[in-house]
């Protein structure tokens, strides 16, 4: 156990990150930024994941799976979500979000 | 891990965190948050699990953020600023973002956790690879098997979505 660390201090760390993500995602208009965003926001949650499994649940690694799966799932949404932007960019010359609604039709 | 680390990795990861999301060069937002990447592996190697900090550190660190610039130099012109949000854009957001961490920070900070009975954290790598492909009690076999069903999945998407379209049809 770390001396002197209580895991609010961890929480409240994961908090604010997670809400900086948040904040990146609602104001940023180009499309790799917002992914970059949503990185923030997973990587804040597996921070918390880790840290509860530490501080509460040492016994069994349930926190330190979850964090494993958590990143994978990231590789595989990166990799899905750079495909559609590149494809997108060929057809439209630029990734701005405004743009996106062209996906529908 | 003493206190002292905490806060060092703490501001070091919050400082880059609120550069990722205000800078307004491209190439430098995918910098910062690589360096994001880097203090949270190094809270994992300071709790023990030293397993998932390597896996953090090539996966993320490695592996995705090279995607993301790979990407980057493929579709923005990297002179370029990118275009700030409004005023009210920004107002509201900031609005938002506050209450919820508002919100949030005041239940962890009311909120008793109990206290820990046993201390008995094993994150040797024998361990883990006995519990990932473990179908027992605490065993993680059909998760990890759905994960590599996804990826592949994911992988054959991803070459089907940016492949050229067939010119001939």
């Amino acid at each position: 156990m770390p001396e002197g660390i209580g895991i609010q201090h961890f929480l409240i760390l994961s908090t604010l990150m997670f809400f900086i993500g948040v904040y990146g995602f609602l104001t940023r208009k180009n499309l790799i930024t917002i992914l970059l965003s949503v990185e923030l926001i997973l990587n804040s949650v597996n921070i918390n994941f880790v840290a509860i499994n530490k501080y509460l649940y040492p016994e069994n690694l349930g926190g330190h799976f979850f964090a494993m799966f958590v990143i994978a799932i990231a590789a595989t949404e990166v990799a899905v979500a750079i495909a559609i932007i590149i494809s997108l960019y060929r057809k439209l010359k630029m990734i701005d979000v405004e743009n996106v609604n062209e996906m529908k039709y | 891990m003493s206190e002292t680390v905490f806060y060092i990795l703490a501001g070091f990861i919050l400082i880059f965190s609120v550069l990722t999301v205000t800078s307004r060069r491209i190439l430098r937002t995918a910098v910062y948050l690589f360096f994001v990447l880097l203090g949270t592996c190094g809270f994992f190697f300071a709790m023990e699990f030293n397993f998932l900090g390597a896996v953090q550190l090539t996966v993320y660190a490695g592996g995705i953020v090279v995607i993301i610039i790979f990407s980057i130099m493929l579709t923005s012109d990297l002179q370029d600023k990118l275009e700030a949000a409004g005023v009210s854009k920004i107002f509201f957001s900031l609005l938002a973002v506050t209450a919820g961490a508002a919100v949030c920070i005041s239940t962890i900070l009311s909120y008793k956790f109990p206290a820990l009975t046993n201390n008995v954290l094993d994150s040797s790598m024998n361990t883990i690879g006995l519990r990932l492909l473990g179908y027992q009690e605490n065993g993680f076999v059909l998760p990890f098997e759905v994960i590599s069903i996804l990826l592949l999945a994911a992988m054959i998407g991803s070459i089907i979505i940016a492949k050229k379209a067939d010119v001939n049809k």
